[in-house]
């Protein structure tokens, strides 16, 4: 066993603990900070299989910036007391039904693709020159939508947390 | 009302418009920063605690002294003032007659046989040395010193006396 | 055996790193002191030692000391790990500084830097977006209304800083066309080592550097830690070494900083006329030097923390807010707007 098998597993076992703590944590805090262990290992799934780009970026935006978000309110949130909604028994198939219909999907596309052991992926494949040249030849017009949207999106943001009445004068 | 600018140092506080680099903020921030920087070269003020001694202001109200006239006679007359001008009320008097041959001790008939200040009630404001006509009490620059005993700091003859040998200079004090 | 070798290199780098910014990091907290009495006319600490040289030793000590006290109701876990991932993050940013070019051992030429991953800049982004969890969970779990106050206001500070920060690197990266710490220095020794980034983007410096300013909490945007209004900020509740764990963390942050904005704008370990020195002396004594050289700028601009530390008042919070957002952002998308236009123009 290589150093780096050593290392997907170790990243499996704590990407799949975490997610169940996740899932099952009382706390929502605990719940949140499962989530970001979480995306950690999947960085470092990233990392392992030599997309740093992929992996860094994914820490940047969802463990540094989302789940701080997400951190943020429910802090801002009154946690003495913590209860529980009682659910109702609908709502709970209804639930595993859409778990249950994702999980096929997931495994449908699994069984579809070639053997996942052997593709071990050619060793460019995830580095920025890479990404960059495929998101600005093949994908160009997709990733100019995306800037643009993200743009109006942060300019609107700005332009919201004005005071209202100068929103009136625009 | 007439503008009094006795000071020269009045500044009116005006709501003025900021200039252009006033509000880009960082040419403002630079000299501070200038300002700032001026005082890492200039001479530092503090007293180190324990090494250097502060230098006292020649009216330092500090510990007692009772004075001798030039031929070492003591000037108290025990007349009182001092106790009743203290605020504090922490001198204590006992007067006595100047018997015959003590002429040597005590400049004038009366004397005080008990002189005792309680430091730890003196507030060192002083009024005595103002109430007292023979010009026998005085405050100096010395400290007075830290005790572990609250009996000792009340101060006797004996401490407070000055002896001729080393005489309390009180020549700087601007008493009227 | 060549990997033992390796190993065995990365180890020994790692912690010279490690010890170097500790104790720069102690020593931040002496000179902090110092300089903060000599800009106000004070002589500061001088009772430990010579010149007090053992203050920060005696202040450890201290926090050792004290009692380590725990709040009946903080949740008791989040509270212990708080400190220690606020510490974590600020001693990982520096994995990626290029220290110097290289020392030659042997036959062999061995990099002084602990890893040169070549998205070295997106790393430091992201370590330094991790560094806002030490303090909102600390903050949080104080179960104080003051530390949730530093917490909440550290962590939206820290959200809204990163933006410009991250914009004001993409237009480094444009000029430089790489993510690599230890490209970008060695590409800064051209000019016989006189070709620093700061020519290039002053603008994205100045917008840098009142970032790096905001993301460690240090004046004028230590609002987190506000004194006047929050008591303490996110650590008001935290005692002994775990408070000094906070603290400390702010000054290894300060001192990562300082080692980032000298390699990515003022030329990193180059100095003027390093290049004639690697032709005409040794090769390792010249690396040596370029690490004194990157260290005295590192300091500098530590001394620079300092120093605006103890001239600028702190902002409002409202105006925080307004700097990151209304100025910040449309400046640094300005500023790479300009950047594209001239590379493309000079290309």
């Amino acid at each position: 066993m290589g150093i780096t098998e050593i290392a997907f597993y170790i990243l499996a076992a704590i990407g799949v603990i975490s997610a169940l703590v996740t899932v099952t944590a009382r706390h929502p805090i605990y719940s949140i900070l499962g989530l970001v262990t979480c995306f950690f290992s999947i960085s470092g799934h990233y990392i392992l299989m030599n997309a740093q780009f992929l992996g860094l970026v994914n820490i940047i935006v969802y463990a540094g910036a989302i789940i701080v978000l997400f951190l943020f309110v429910v802090m801002m949130m009154n946690l003495g007391e913590i209860q529980e909604t009682s659910k109702n028994l609908i709502w709970k198939i209804m639930a595993a039904l859409a778990a249950g219909c994702l999980m096929l999907v997931l495994v449908a596309a699994l069984k579809v693709s070639d053997n996942l052991v052997s593709a071990q992926p050619d060793n460019n494949i995830g580095l920025v020159e890479t990404l960059g040249n495929v998101l600005l030849h093949e994908y160009l017009v997709p990733f100019i939508m995306t800037s643009i949207l993200l743009n109006a999106a942060m300019i609107g943001a700005v332009l919201l947390s004005n005071k209202e009445n100068k929103l009136q004068n625009i | 009302m007439a503008e009094y600018n006795l000071s020269n140092r009045k500044v009116m506080v005006s709501n003025k418009k900021m200039t252009f680099s006033e509000r880009l903020y960082l040419p403002e921030i630079l000299r501070g920063m200038g300002v700032t920087i001026n005082h890492l070269f200039k001479p530092k003020v503090t007293y180190v605690y324990g090494k250097d001694i502060r230098p006292f202001a020649t009216t330092y109200r500090g510990q007692h002294v009772l004075k001798r006239d030039d031929e070492g006679r003591e000037r108290c007359v025990a007349c009182g003032m001092c106790a009743v001008a203290c605020p504090a009320e922490a001198i204590t008097i006992v007067a006595a007659e100047r018997q015959p041959g003590e002429e040597h001790l005590y400049r004038e008939e009366k004397y005080a046989s008990t002189y005792e200040i309680n430091m730890l009630r003196c507030i060192f404001c002083g009024l005595c040395e103002y109430a007292c006509p023979k010009e026998a009490i005085y405050l100096t620059q010395r400290l007075v010193e830290v005790e572990t005993n609250r009996r000792d700091f009340i101060y006797t003859k004996d401490d407070l006396l000055e002896s001729m040998d080393n005489r309390i200079d009180i020549s700087q004090r601007r008493l009227r | 055996m060549v990997f033992e070798a390796f190993l065995l290199e990365k180890t020994i780098i790692v912690l010279v790193v490690f010890v170097v910014t500790l104790s720069i990091a102690a020593y931040s907290t002496y000179g902090e002191r110092k300089v903060a009495a000599f800009l106000q006319d004070r002589i500061g600490p001088n009772m430990a030692g010579p010149y007090g040289i053992w203050q920060p030793l005696a202040d450890g000590l201290k926090m050792f000391m004290k009692e380590d006290f725990v709040p009946a109701a903080a949740n008791k876990f989040l509270y212990h790990i708080g400190p220690g991932l606020s510490m974590l993050t600020a001693l990982m940013v520096s994995a990626v500084i290029p220290w110097g070019k290289s020392l030659i051992i042997g036959d062999g030429e061995a990099s002084v830097q602990v890893t040169d991953i070549n998205v070295g800049i997106l790393y430091v982004l992201g370590v330094v977006s991790l560094g806002v969890y030490g303090v909102m969970i600390g903050g949080w779990a104080s179960n104080n209304k003051y530390s949730l106050m530093g917490a909440l206001r550290a962590s939206s500070q820290m959200i809204s800083y990163e933006l410009p920060m991250g914009l004001s690197l993409i237009a480094l990266v444009m000029t430089t066309g790489t993510l690599s710490f230890n490209e970008i220095a060695a590409q800064q020794s051209g000019w016989n080592g006189m070709e620093w980034n700061i020519f290039y983007q002053p603008l994205g410096f100045i917008i840098f550097i009142v970032c790096a300013f905001a993301e460690a909490n240090r004046t004028p945007f230590d609002l987190p830690e506000c004194e006047a209004e929050l008591v303490g900020g996110y650590h008001t509740e935290y005692s002994s070494m775990k408070l000094g764990f906070y603290l400390f963390s702010e000054y290894a942050h300060m001192f990562v900083s300082s080692a980032i904005i000298a390699t990515l704008y003022f030329g990193g370990y180059n100095f003027p006329g390093i290049n004639t020195l690697y032709e005409i002396m040794p090769h390792n004594v010249v690396t040596a030097i370029s690490i004194g050289v990157l260290m005295i700028k590192t300091l500098f601009f530590i001394f620079l923390f300092m120093w605006v530390r103890w001239t600028i008042p702190r902002f409002r919070y409202d105006q925080l807010m307004d700097l990151g957002w209304k100025k910040l952002v449309p400046l640094a998308i300005a500023n790479i707007v300009l950047t594209a236009g001239i590379v493309l123009l000079f290309k």
